[in-house]
This record gives structure tokens, C-alpha cells and sequence, in this order.
């Protein structure tokens, strides 16, 4: 059937901003559905408040709206698009759930708007857990015995019968959101409640646990002529009771027979039958019991999902794509494989090699939370390997994780001196150390079926362990000069990288390299193609092994290769991958080759058709040297992907690696303390006082001479990790002795910290002559709450064009003492008249889509151009551009995940994504950002406000205008007095310690709608702790610092007014033609 | 161990043994399946080949005693990327290298399958030898020059059953002389189906069984007056190796039954009725192996992933008898998969319905077969 003429208009909703459980993975579906569907003719209008996706830059759908994912804001877009279509199943659970909203709100019929991909009934079929488990039973499926409740009453009557543990599943949510294991009641009514308000219906499951049974997933699409094709099967490494987001996951399914997996496909199958998705892609999961093979169904998601990513990635059929065109009509039989060429959609991709996916967590970054796994998804990326074994792609895949590892153990790296106890608690209690406790676990002699016991984890991964255990045991101690070269192949085939042979033959990597070179063992490079070798391929997506056949096609063209930035984490994530993607289509555009070397299958940037030739492989020294000298690249982009390219840099560059764009050694200058402070210097410019400590006692003098409070870190490090501002010498010892381990053999950093400082962030590109500003950014939040956590406004708002000036002329200083060719960002502070420079990044920063939003300029790709030769003018690119409009980036926390954590924010980055407003004035631009961001602001209600001294005065403007907005106040005693004396009329309530009904209970009780909260000092910032975890769970509207509290004061008083319109991102653009 | 493998055109592969010394010879193919490598090994349409699996992890699961698809080793060796000794599956019965080992069948890993694949989808599937005694490239070449080809090779006569028995119960069971004439147990209405033995797959006389059929396996040179005497409701064309032209005498009895009986053709039995019907097959130059090859049913428009395992296929133009209608095709290469006649009670397919391995999209087939014996006896 050839596609539908009756819709020219289609409405795609994304997922927003990066949160724990939706990352990248729904841009890159989204970006695929909207070349899709637009080379099929129609008109995309696309809703994502997420600026740092590729899929809302203006060329990708006509009509793009960067406004929040809300059912309000979706009903706005359709009353003023009139599109025909609504295509829901692409914009994770987000989208889907908002499609749901604005189907009920009657809009979709109102402007009879059809559904396309999923209708409202298979959506809460699939979702509502209820509904779900009716349909597994009528078509004969086994499913966990379970019950359903909405309310903690009927939960209670219900535990004892299904008994401990329990596990606790909402609707309508993803990664495991508000669920849990139960172990006994506490947990229980905690997890239960949670449940409650996660899901969309107040609906949870709780159901009886099949905890260490085998977990699987199956991709499925489906096309309304009902063909049913099966993707790619995955097997979890990690057993039932840690979610598939959080599990080591394999593809294909390894340990099923013919007869298993076909069960589990005819159930896949009659279960899309059953839901009833009429097209698209859903994913399908199961339990088996290790026992008997009994087969239970888990749930299914009637849209792509995390795992329709990681199958794309791992098969190369580009699922999201397919989805789009089966919603408008096509069938699979229609569309051809572009992989390829001969062969139809309609096919199951077979593959000949392992993939291994690692999850990526960043606990140390949420102290006070413990390391365990559970149902509820904790991890905030993932790399992906491929290998010919699964002892390769697990090693390659350890490596890619960059967690300082460079395999399974074998690498100086492994733990030692561990007790059994120690060992079987950490083997019993999933963790995201499990991997390497495993390693321990073997070195001690515990057995295979030992550990299985302790573990579930299937006898089949454990051997392989077990295997690669014994190449280290058999390579440990030899020489690599007598050393068979059988046996280095050997190791090499098992995925061993040269830093662990280096470190088991006891020489450095690059001998091994060196040896490897004579022996002429190279890696070759074979084919991703979707049908093992059986018809050609075209798509040039490779990854490494060692075996005989090489099958790269050398390109007649000059290449340029792209370092993108490896597993997301906080501090680093979608934005470089935007900034890689934007290099990549410039190089081709620029006539030569791209090459993207990448670790991420979340990613746009390891989507087969970004690049010329996309390398899915570890971003290591090694890994990338081999790519490097097979492809020979007249230059290398290192200044895109975050800190891990710049990591390698040097190292690469020793090896003649032609680095284009700044270079190495200016990116060193700006890194290296001291080098830095002579450079600032050199230009008069001032930065904190400070010094640099290598121990404990160095730390303390310094931090005397400059004065507490100080800002201490280690260098070379992203993201403001292990960053603290102590106020005493007990509290930097305890830091000292931390920070040591987070970068070893580089000193501590220490800064005088600057107090009620206004931060400023600038983005500017330079072609060594000249330099242009993309954007200046004032936060919202004072210097002191790192960057990626503080929002900021695009233009500044309060600062004047003295200012500006002042900034605009530093950062030209700088940028032309460092040479700077590319990108660069510079953060600044003024403290009253004092400019301060804190630090300054020689390459793409967080914030180049935000900027790149907001100004219209793709300034990723003017820095690509500058990089490859062009200066800015031949470019012709005018120069700064100042808004007429407002643009408020937000952060997004991933605090509801990790109970018990402090949510006050600091120079350490605790957000895993942003959003973006844009509207004419601030106060409707920061409530959008808001919206976007989840926070639901009162329009009445009570205020509670308790700050610190020093922001009393500061905070009076804001009290009064709240209460002149109609807001009742509450304050604690001291405030309360100031309030009072200051004529606004409060009521003084308790502190936690001053007894009871305090702050607490009225936020529990509802009474409170807005929490205002600063604190100064680690006794008063525990004291309050308890205030912001309480409104964090009970999801009222708080902020901990005066300026938000300034800003959400104008949101709440723009949202009375109800003023928020919806624009497109193409008509701000327009507006901006000629303001340079 | 270490193992040679040498193809005729002059290419080799090291590789080593994981079932101790052993040497054969044949045709090498690959599939690409990533489940049911012990259905592979005992489907006896693989005999004189040397298979290798695309899929690089082998024998992560081991063997059991359910999986069969005949009752032995069929393959003349085996061929993978890694062999796992360590097989994980509650229904494990022996590791691979054990089972191979006892039918004495040679297995060879460390091979780059991928690169094997390449070149034999490139030059198409060929004569190699393997072995773990001659490991002098040269000899191995001319081993594999000196077997006869595959095309015009004649190969039923070693797979099929030496005499006739009864499927039932799941398994075979003979009968007694005296029962000759009329060896089905059951006289009630349940189909009586007779399976000419070419190389049958278990699974297709599981198939059957499954359905209420009793099933009745011949030896495929039986004549068609034998075969009318057991007065059977309908026939089966099951599937087998080598080359289909090469079985005149099979055919000659599919002549003569034509329009006497329902008659289904599998694979092999597909070639045949398509050689009776007077159309003629060609060798493809690599064939279809594996458990992911879609077919479209022309009469619904839908889509089936089937199973398939065939190096030969009847040439879709030579089929131009107008009352032949061509039902199912190969959307990978548009090749006839299947095809029925309008007037008499007969219909085949080149792909195998009974999977093992592979989806079981395409069992309605039996169905069909089953609704075409009701037709008959409604006559
Ligand atoms: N009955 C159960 N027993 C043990 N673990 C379970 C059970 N049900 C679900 N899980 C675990 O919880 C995880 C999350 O459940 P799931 O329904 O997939 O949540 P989500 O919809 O957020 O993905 C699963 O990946 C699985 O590991
Ligand atoms: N001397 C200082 N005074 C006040 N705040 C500071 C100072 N130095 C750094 N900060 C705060 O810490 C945050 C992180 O510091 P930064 O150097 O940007 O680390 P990163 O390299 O991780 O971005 C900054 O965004 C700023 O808010
Ligand atoms: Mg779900
Ligand atoms: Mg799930």
C-alpha cells in the first residue's frame, strides 16, 4: 500500500529534556522519523523543549516548536497548526504519555487530529498495567501473579498475600519510575506511595517477584497489513530485579535454543496482535526460569523505546525510521533495506557478532545515596561494543565506559584485599560495581556455580569470565619478548587492550603497539549489514576484531575524523554529540569524507548515515590509533566531544596525530593551572586567588593565605566533579583526602570562592584572527552552583552594557592569546565591579545548541568551517547576535531517583539535561523554562521563606511582589522578624528542631505551595536538608537561592496573566535576520 | 587441533579442530540462523555439506534429545567462529563437541566464518576439503578439486529410510510383514498421509502427527502403485539433498499420481513437483540457509519470515503451464517459493513449514494440506 495522501501535516512529539531512563536515544528516533516522513513530502511540525537535540534545528522539520512537553502546551501547537496527525510513538514516554493528556482534554477531537502508530486504547492496553495483564491472559500468557491498587489502603490488604519481596510497578512510566523491590513493609508503603505519584493514573502493580530469572527483550514492528518481524533479541546479564536500563545487556539472545526463542516469538506476536499496535516498533519483555524455562511476559512498550536504540545500533535496521514510514501507510515489503539496497524492510536482521552494552552510573556524584541496583533505572548512559566473541565486545565495552578501566581487571586497576563476606555481599546486592567484584569473586576461587548462586547470573557469561581470567593468569608474568605471537593474537581476539598487556608483560602500551606493529597484528574492520555477509551492504559502519578479512572500502575523498564523546554522563552528554553531528554534515558538506569514531548507541552520531563511515568503537588511545593509521584523516576534530577527545589530544598527537583547530598545547595552557595564571597575567586579567596543593598540608596553607571560604578541586576533570566550597580546614581535609583518588598524579586546585557573585558564560569562535561571540549567558543562580546546573538567560538581564563590553573585550584577549581556532567558552564572574575570569574551555561547550537555538547561527558548524581552513568572513558571518527575544536554559535533577539525596545545588553538576523557553520578555521565558523542566508553579497559595542572613535584604523585593501576587507567607523565626519589620504581613512557623506541626509537616499536609530556601554553612545545610527532600517528594515548586527565587517570582506572576504563546523556532529565526 | 580448510578455488582458512582429528570433504555452505544448530546438523537435506554458521558463538546451549530433525548427524563437518565448551540450557544433555564426537563428524572453529561467507556469496558455494591430518594447503586444494560437484549429484538414496515405517507417538515405529498391505493403526477418519522419504525433516511427520494425521514414511523410490495400495488421503513430497534433476525416477512417480491424491511438496518435494509438472531447476549460486528469508503470499499480500535450506530452486520462467499458478515468491531475490495447480489437488513451497529452525509463520501450510485431504473426501 503506498503512502497516505489524506495527511500532509504531521505532528511529532520528543521526549524533552535529558532525564535518567530518556536520554538521546529519543533524539535520535525523532531525528530519524522526521527525514523520514519529510522525504516522503510531508510537512513535520515537531514539539521538544530539549534545545541540545538534533531533531528541533530548524532544517529538520518545517515548523519546530521549542516550547514545554505539556498537554497545555501541545494543545496550543495544534490549535495553531491544524495538523492532521499526531505520531506519539517516538517521543519516549513523554510523548506517549502527552498524547494521552491532550487526547483527553478532547483536543485531538476538537480539531480531529487521528492518532497514527498508536491509538489511545492500545496505549493504556499496553500501559495500564491492569488492562496488560487481562490481555496476557486472555491469549493464554503467563504473566507474575499480581495485583492491582490505587491507593496505599488496598496495597497494605494485598502485600502479605503476594509476600516478600514484593515488586512494585506504576503505569505509565518508564525506567522502573516509583518502582521497586519490597523487602519487607517499611519498604514497602515507601515504594508503594512513590508508585502512587509516578504514574500517570495512580496506578501500581505490585506483583510476585521473579527475582534471578533470566531476562530478555524482543524488538518487534508490525505493519497495519499485520507482517510481524522480530528485530533483535537481547539477553540481560544481569538477571530479573535490575532493570533492563541498569542490566549489562547482550544481543543476540546467547543461551536459548531454536525451540525457546521461537516461543518467546510466537508470544511477541501475539501479543502486538493482541495490544492491537497497528504499525511501528514496540519492545517485548520477558522472564525465563533458568529451572524449567518457563516463560512469564513483563511488559511491552507500544513505541521505540531505549532498547529500539540499542537494537539499530546493534543490528543496523534503523527501527525509528521504519516506524515513520509504517505510520503514514507503507508496509514493510515497501521499504527498502538501505543497508542493503536489494533486500525489503521485511526481514529479521541475523548477526554475526557479539554486542555488549554497559550502563554507565555516576553515584559518586550523589553522595549520601547507596550503590545498589534495583528495578528503578539509575544509570545515566551507556556504551556499547561489538566483537566477533563476547569476551571482545564485554572488554571493548569496559573500555569504552571510561571509568579508568581498560577491561575485565588485568589492568593495575583490580580490587584487592577484599573479605568473602565482602565479596558475596556485593555479588548478592546488585551494584554498578558488580562487573569488577566478579573479577575479585574468580581470583579468590570462588566457582562458577558459587557465584551463579549468589548472582543468577547465567553459568554461559560466567565462564567466559572465566576464560578471560585464565588468558591473564596464562600472560601474567611473561616477557613480550619471548612471548608466542599465537598467544598475543590470542589475548588480542579476547578483547585484551595493550594497557592490560602492558601491565600483565610488564612493559608500557605503546612496546605492546610497537610489538604488535613487527607481528603485523592490526585490528581488521568488518561490516555491521543486517544479514551476516549474505547480500553486499553499503552502509559503511564498522567495528574492529582481530581475524583475516578487512572489509573497509578506502575513500577516494580527503577524510576528516570526528572524535565524539563516548557514554553519556552528567557533564557530558547529548549537547557534544549535537556539536560531533553538526562537524560531521559540515565536512561533508565541505566535500570531504567524515569519519565518527564513537562508543554511544544512544547517539545521532552513530546513526549509520550521519558520517561516510561511522567506527563504533572504545574512544582509547589504542582504539582510535588503529582507526587513525587505517584511515589516514587529513585531520582530526578533537575540540567537539567533550573531555574525552581532549583527554586523548595529547597522546595522540605524540603519535603525529593531525589534530586540527586549537591546538594541544593551547588547550594545555588554558587546563594547566599555572600556565593559565600566566597567561591571565600576560593579559591583565583577574582570576580568584588561588594555588594548587598536591597534599594535605600544601592544601592548608593556601587555603590560609587566600582565606575560607575556597573552592577546591581536582584538575583536568568535567562537570565540577568532586567540587566543594569549604568554609574550614576540617572540611578540606576530609576533601583532601578524597579528591586525591578522582584524578591522580594531577594537583588540587584551589580558589578564594566568591560570594554573591553574578556568573556570566560566554560561547565565542575564533579563526585565530578574529573572533565573534555566539552568545553571552548571565545565570540565574550565583557563581558558586556549576554552570550545567544554574540556569541562565541569553541576553544577560541585569547586567549593562559596561559590562558586557568588559566581557566582550576579555574574552577577545583570550581567545587570540591562545590561537584559538574553533570553539571556546569562558566562564566569568562579577563580583560588584570585579570581572573575574574562572575558567576557560578551548573547545565546544554544554551550552552551543542553547546558544545555537537561540541566535539562530549553527555555530558548531562556523567552528567546523574555521577548522578547515575557512576564516569567519569568508564565511560571511556578520557577527554577535543579540536577541530581541529571551532564551532561559533550565537544568533538570535526577534527585527523585536517589533518595535521601541533598537537592541543594553546588559547583559539583548534578543535572542530567536542560530545556529551553523562549518568549519576548523574561518572566513568560523562565516560566516556560519551568514548565519544561517539570516544576509546576503555584498561581496561589502559601510561601514558605527562610533564608540566610546575607540574603534578607535581597529577598524582601521578591517576598513583597509574592505578596502582592496574592501569595500567603510563612517564615521561619528569624526571617519571619525581618519580613515583619520589613512590613510584610507573614506567620512564623517551626524550624524542624523547634518542635511540631514545623515546616515538614505543613509541606506534607499540602499547606505549603512554593518553598523559598537558602542556607549557608554545612549545620544550617543539613538542618534544611530535610525541608527541600520533603518538597522534592511531594513535588512542590522550590528554590535555594535568592535570584531563582526573583525569577520564579516573575514566571508565577507571567503564568497569572496567562500570556504564554507558542512560537515556532523557524519565526524567531526569521525575526533575527539582520540584528547582527 | 589445528585444522586446514581448502576450497577448490585455491583459498584456505586455518582454524582448529574442538573434535579431535578428523578429515571431510563436500560442499561448503553457510547459514545464517542464530539458534538451532543441532536441527541444522541432523536436517538431512545438509548431507554432503560442510556447513558453517554465520553466527560467530557456538554450542552456548549444547545439545538435548528433543532437538532432531533425523536420527543422525547429517552434515559432513561443521564450521563455526568460536565453539563454547561450556553449554548452559536446562535441557543440555551433551556439549556440541561430545555429540559431534559420537557421530563422528569433525568441528572446526577459530575461522573467520564472516570472511568464508564473503567469498562464498561473492564465488559462490564451492567443493572444500577439511582436515586435521593433511595440513599441506596444496593436497587439501586438490582433495576438494577431486569430489564430485554438487550440481548433477544424486544424494536421496542415502538419506532416506531403508524400508517403511509409522510415525506415531513422536517417533518411528515399524510394522510386520503382514501388515504390509495395511500398516495404519487407526481405521477412523484421521487423514491417512503418506510421506515419500527423500530425507524428511521430524518435524514436518510432527507436524502432521500434531494435526490428528497418521503418518506413514516410505522409502522414496517407492512406486506409485505401492503407494495408492496403502490407499492414503494424501501425500507428502518431503524435503532432501543434492540436485532435484537428478531424481528422474521420483519424479516419474509424482507423474503418476498426479490428480490421484492431495499431494504437498516440501523443499526438495517442492523441486520435484515442479520437474512433474514440467518445469525445470537451476542451481542458485549460493542458496538460501537460514531462518530469516521473507516470502510473500501472493494470494494475501502478506509476508512470511520463513526457514529455508535449498541450493537448487525451479526456474520461475519455466513454469508457463496456465494452470499452474505461481503462489509465493522470495522477496531477498524474487525466486518461486511456492505454487499450486488450479484443477488438480496439488500445492509445494520451497521454504519448510515445519521451521526447526526458524519461525513458525508458514504452518497454516499444514493446515492447507489438511483442508485440500477434507475437500478429497468430500468427493
Ligand atoms: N515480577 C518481577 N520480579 C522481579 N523483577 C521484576 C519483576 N517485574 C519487573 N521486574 C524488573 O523490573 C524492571 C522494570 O520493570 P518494567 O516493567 O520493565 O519497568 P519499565 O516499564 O519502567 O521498563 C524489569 O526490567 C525487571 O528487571
Ligand atoms: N572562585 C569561584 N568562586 C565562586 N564560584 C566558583 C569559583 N570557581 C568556580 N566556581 C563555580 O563552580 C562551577 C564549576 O567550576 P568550573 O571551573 O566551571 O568547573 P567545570 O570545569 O566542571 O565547568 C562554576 O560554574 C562556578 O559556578
Ligand atoms: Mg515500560
Ligand atoms: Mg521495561
Amino acid at each position: 500500500m503506498p503512502k497516505r495522501t489524506d495527511i500532509r501535516k504531521i505532528l511529532i512529539i520528543g521526549s524533552g529534556p535529558i532525564i535518567i531512563s530518556q536520554a538521546c536515544e529519543f533524539d535520535y528516533s525523532g531525528t530519524q522519523a522526521c527525514k523520514a516522513l519529510r522525504e516522503e513530502g510531508y510537512e513535520i511540525v515537531l514539539v521538544n523543549s530539549n534545545p541540545a537535540t538534533i531533531m528541533t534545528d530548524p532544517e529538520m522539520a518545517q515548523r519546530t516548536y521549542i516550547e514545554p512537553v505539556t498537554a497545555e502546551m501541545v494543545a496550543k501547537i495544534i490549535e495553531r497548526e491544524r495538523p492532521q496527525a499526531l505520531l506519539p510513538t517516538l517521543g519516549g514516554q513523554t510523548g506517549l504519555n502527552t498524547a494521552v493528556a491532550v487526547a483527553e482534554m478532547g483536543v485531538l477531537e476538537a480539531f480531529n487530529v487521528e492518532l497514527i502508530g498508536a491509538s489511545i486504547p492500545v496505549i493504556r492496553k499496553a500501559e495500564d498495567r491492569d488492562e496488560f495483564r487481562k490481555a496476557m491472559w486472555k491469549i493464554g500468557l503467563r504473566v507474575p501473579e499480581s495485583v492491582i491498587v490505587t491507593s496505599l489502603e488496598q496495597a497494605r490488604e494485598s502485600a502479605e498475600r503476594l509476600g516478600y519481596p514484593v515488586i512494585i510497578r506504576p503505569s505509565f512510566t518508564l525506567g522502573g519510575t516509583g518502582g521497586g523491590i519490597a523487602y519487607n513493609r517499611e519498604e514497602f508503603e515507601l515504594l508503594v506511595s512513590s508508585g502512587l505519584e509516578a504514574s500517570m493514573n495512580h496506578q501500581v502493580m505490585l506483583e510476585q517477584s521473579v527475582l534471578g530469572w533470566k531476562e530478555y527483550e524482543l524488538e518487534v514492528m508490525r505493519d497495519f497489513k499485520d507482517n510481524v518481524v522480530i528485530i533483535c533479541s537481547i539477553e540481560n546479564f544481569d538477571p530479573m530485579g535490575v532493570h533492563t536500563g541498569d542490566s549489562i545487556t547482550v544481543a543476540p539472545a546467547q543461551t536459548l535454543t531454536d525451540r525457546e526463542y521461537q516461543a518467546m516469538r510466537d508470544a511477541s506476536l501475539a501479543i502486538m496482535r493482541e495490544i492491537g499496535v497497528e504499525t511501528g516498533g514496540s519492545n517485548v519483555q520477558f522472564a525465563v526460569n533458568p529451572a524449567n524455562g518457563e516463560l512469564v511476559v513483563i511488559e511491552m512498550n507500544p513505541r521505540v523505546s531505549r532498547s529500539s536504540a540499542l537494537a539499530s545500533k546493534a543490528t543496523g535496521f534503523p527501527i525509528a525510521k521504519i516506524a515513520a514510514k509504517l505510520a503514514v501507510g507503507y508496509t514493510l515489503d515497501e521499504i527498502p533495506n538501505d543497508i542493503t539496497r536489494e533486500t525489503m524492510a521485511s526481514f529479521e536482521p541475523t548477526i554475526d557478532y557479539c554486542v555488549v552494552k554497559i550502563p554507565r552510573w555516576t553515584f559518586e556524584k550523589f553522595p549520601g545515596t547507596e550503590d545498589y541496583l534495583t528495578t528503578s533505572m539509575k544509570s545515566v548512559g551507556e556504551a556499547m561494543a561489538i566483537g566477533r566473541t563476547f569476551k571482545e565486545a564485554l572488554q571493548k565495552g569496559i573500555r569504552s565506559l571510561e571509568i579508568g578501566r581498560f577491561g575485565f581487571g588485568a589492568d593495575g586497576k583490580d580490587l584487592t584485599g577484599l573479605s568473602p563476606d565482602e565479596i558475596g555481599q556485593k555479588l548478592r546486592q546488585p551494584n554498578s560495581q558488580r562487573l569488577f567484584y566478579l573479577k575479585a569473586a574468580l581470583e579468590s576461587g570462588m566457582s562458577v556455580s558459587e557465584i551463579y548462586d549468589l548472582t543468577g547470573i547465567d553459568p554461559w557469561f560466567l565462564h567466559n569470565l572465566v576464560q578471560i581470567l585464565e588468558m591473564e593468569k596464562t600472560l601474567q608474568g611473561r616477557s613480550l619478548g619471548t612471548l608466542p605471537p599465537d598467544l598475543l593474537r590470542q589475548a588480542k581476539e579476547y578483547g585484551f587492550s595493550d594497557v592490560q598487556l602492558g601491565h600483565l608483560l610488564q612493559v608500557s602500551p605503546q612496546d605492546i603497539f610497537q610489538k604488535r606493529r613487527e607481528l603485523k597484528l592490526l585490528p581488521v574492520y568488518k561490516l555491521v549489514d543486517t544479514c551476516a555477509a549474505e547480500f553486499e551492504a553499503y552502509t559503511p559502519y564498522y567495528y574492529s576484531t582481530y581475524e583475516m578479512e578487512d572489509e573497509t572500502r578506502p575513500s577516494e575523498k580527503e577524510r576528516i575524523m570526528i572524535l565524539g564523546g563516548g557514554p553519556n554522563r552528567i557533564g557530558q552528554g547529548i549537547e557534544f554529540d549535537y556539536c560531533c553531528v553538526h562537524a560531521s554534515l559540515t565536512a561533508r558538506e565541505e566535500g570531504y569524507a567524515s569519519i565518527m569514531v564513537n562508543s554511544n548507541p544512544e547517539t545521532v552520531s552513530t546513526d549509520y548515515d550521519i558520517s561516510d563511515k561511522l567506527f563504533f568503537e572504545p574512544l582509547t588511545h589504542e582504539d582510535v590509533r588503529h582507526i587513525m593509521e587505517q584511515e589516514k584523516p587529513r585531520g582530526i576534530i578533537v575540540q567537539f566531544g567533550g573531555q574525552t577527545p581532549l583527554n586523548l589530544a595529547v597522546g595522540l598527537e605524540q603519535v603525529k596525530a593531525p589534530i586540527i583547530g586549537t591546538s594541544p598545547d593551547s588547550i594545555d595552557r588554558a587546563e594547566d593551572r599555572e600556565r593559565f595564571k600566566a597567561l591571565l597575567k600576560k593579559l591583565g586579567l583577574i582570576q580568584p586567588e588561588n594555588g594548587t596543593a598536591f597534599t594535605t598540608a600544601e592544601a592548608l596553607a593556601v587555603a590560609e593565605e587566600i582565606g575560607y571560604p575556597v573552592v577546591v578541586r581536582p584538575s583536568y576533570v568535567l562537570g565540577g566533579r568532586a567540587m566543594e566550597i569549604v568554609y574550614e580546614p576540617g572540611a578540606l581535609e576530609t576533601f583532601m583526602a578524597k579528591a586525591v583518588l578522582v584524578s591522580p598524579g594531577h594537583p588540587i586546585l584551589i580558589d578564594k570562592f566568591l560570594e554573591q557573585a553574578v556568573e556570566i558564560d560566554v560561547d565565542a569562535v575564533s579563526d585565530g584572527e578574529k573572533t565573534v561571540i555566539c552568545g553571552i549567558m548571565e545565570h540565574i543562580e550565583e557563581a558558586g552552583i556549576h554552570s550545567g546546573d544554574s540556569a541562565c538567560v541569553l541576553p544577560p538581564y541585569t547586567l549593562d552594557a559596561g559590562q558586557i563590553e568588559r566581557i566582550r573585550n576579555n574574552t577577545y584577549a583570550l581567545a587570540r592569546e591562545l590561537g584559538v581556532r574553533g570553539l571556546m567558552n569562558i566562564q566569568y564572574a562579577f563580583k560588584g565591579e570585579t570581572l573575574f575570569v574562572l575558567e576557560v574551555n578551548p573547545r565546544a561547550s554544554r551550552t552551543i545548541p542553547f546558544v545555537s537555538k537561540a541566535t539562530g547561527v549553527p555555530w558548531a558548524k562556523v567552528a567546523t568551517r574555521v577548522m578547515l581552513g575557512q576564516t569567519l568572513d569568508s564565511q560571511g558571518l556578520q557577527g554577535e547576535i543579540v536577541p530581541g527575544h529571551v532564551s532561559v536554559k533550565e537544568s533538570v535533577f535526577p534527585f527523585l531517583r536517589f533518595p535521601g539525596v541533598d537537592t541543594l545545588l553546588g559547583p559539583e553538576m548534578k543535572s542530567t539535561g536542560e530545556v529551553m523557553g523562549i518568549d519576548q520578555g523574561f518572566g513568560p521565558a523562565f516560566a516556560k523554562s519551568q514548565l519544561a523542566a517539570g516544576m509546576d508553579l503555584p498561581l496561589s497559595g502559601t510561601v514558605f521563606i527562610s533564608v540566610k542572613d546575607p540574603d534578607k535584604i535581597p529577598i524582601l523585593a521578591t517576598a513583597k511582589k509574592l505578596a502582592r501576587l496574592g501569595f500567603n507567607i510563612m517564615a521561619t523565626s528569624g526571617t519571619s522578624r525581618f519580613l515583619e519589620e520589613a512590613g510584610v504581613i507573614n506567620q512564623t512557623v517551626n524550624k524542624v528542631r523547634e518542635g511540631r506541626p514545623h515546616v515538614v509537616d505543613l509541606i506534607k499536609n499540602g499547606e505549603i505551595q512554593l518553598v523559598i530556601n537558602t542556607t549557608i554553612g554545612s549545620k544550617s545545610v543539613s538542618e534544611s536538608a530535610s525541608i527541600r527532600q520533603t518538597a522534592l517528594l511531594h513535588r512542590v515548586a522550590y528554590t535555594t537561592t535568592v535570584a531563582g527565587a526573583r525569577a520564579t517570582t516573575e514566571a508565577i506572576e507571567a503564568l497569572q496573566q496567562k500570556t504564554l504563546s507558542v512560537r515556532t523556532i523557524q519565526e524567531y529565526h526569521e525575526g533575527l535576520k539582520n540584528r547582527a | 587441533m589445528k585444522a586446514l580448510l581448502a576450497l577448490e578455488d585455491g583459498t584456505v582458512f586455518p582454524g582448529r579442530s574442538f573434535t579431535g582429528a578428523g578429515e571431510a570433504q563436500g560442499e561448503a555452505v553457510f547459514n545464517t540462523a542464530m539458534t538451532g544448530y543441532q536441527e541444522v546438523l541432523t536436517d538431512p537435506s545438509y548431507k554432503g555439506q560442510l556447513v558453517s554458521m554465520t553466527y560467530p558463538l557456538i554450542g552456548n546451549y549444547g545439545t538435548n534429545n528433543e532437538d532432531v530433525e533425523s536420527d543422525r548427524i547429517q552434515v559432513e563437518a561443521f564450521l563455526v567462529k568460536e565453539y563454547l565448551p561450556f553449554p548452559s540450557n536446562f535441557r543440555c544433555r551433551f556439549s556440541l563437541a561430545d555429540y559431534l564426537k559420537q557421530g563422528r563428524v569433525l568441528g572446526l572453529e577459530g575461522l573467520d566464518t564472516r570472511a568464508l561467507t564473503r567469498h562464498l556469496r561473492n564465488f559462490g558455494a564451492m567443493r572444500v576439503a577439511a582436515s586435521t591430518e593433511n595440513l599441506d594447503p596444496q593436497a587439501l586444494i586438490e582433495k576438494a578439486r577431486s569430489i564430485p560437484p554438487m550440481l548433477g549429484l544424486g544424494l536421496v538414496d542415502q538419506v532416506t529410510t531403508s524400508q517403511a515405517y509409522i510415525w506415531a507417538g513422536g517417533k518411528k515405529s515399524g510394522f510386520p510383514e503382514r501388515e504390509k498391505k495395511n500398516p495404519w493403526k487407526v481405521k477412523d477418519s484421521s487423514y491417512r498421509v503418506v510421506v515419500l522419504d527423500c530425507g524428511v525433516k521430524y518435524n514436518i511427520l510432527r507436524s502432521l502427527e500434531k494435526r490428528g494425521c497418521q503418518v506413514l514414511v516410505v522409502p522414496a523410490q517407492t512406486q506409485a502403485r505401492e503407494i495408492l495400495e496403502y490407499q492414503p488421503q494424501g501425500l507428502l513430497l518431503s524435503n532432501g539433498p543434492g540436485d532435484p534433476a537428478a531424481n528422474p525416477g521420483i519424479v516419474q512417480t509424482v507423474q503418476n499420481l498426479l490428480g490421484l491424491l492431495p499431494i504437498f511438496g516440501i523443499c526438495l518435494g517442492h523441486q520435484i513437483a515442479g520437474l512433474a509438472l514440467g518445469g525445470t531447476t537451476f542451481k542458485l549460486k549460493f542458496g538460501h540457509r537460514g531462518a530469516n528469508q521473507p516470502v510473500k503470499y501472493l494470494k494475501t499480500g502478506r509476508v512470511e519470515i520463513t526457514s529455508q535450506n535449498h541450493g537448487f530452486s525451479v526456474d520461475i520462467s519455466s513454469m508457463n503451464d496456465p494452470e499452474v499458478e505461481l503462489t509465493h515468491i522470495n522477496l531477498n531475490d524474487q525466486t518461486l517459493e511456492g505454487l499450486e495447480h488450479k484443477r488438480i489437488p496439488l500445492f509445494s513451497v520451497q521454504y519448510h513449514p515445519e521451521a526447526s529452525p526458524g519461525p513458525h509463520d508458514a504452518s497454516y501450510l499444514f493446515d492447507h494440506f489438511l483442508s485440500l485431504m477434507e475437500k478429497q473426501r468430500r468427493k
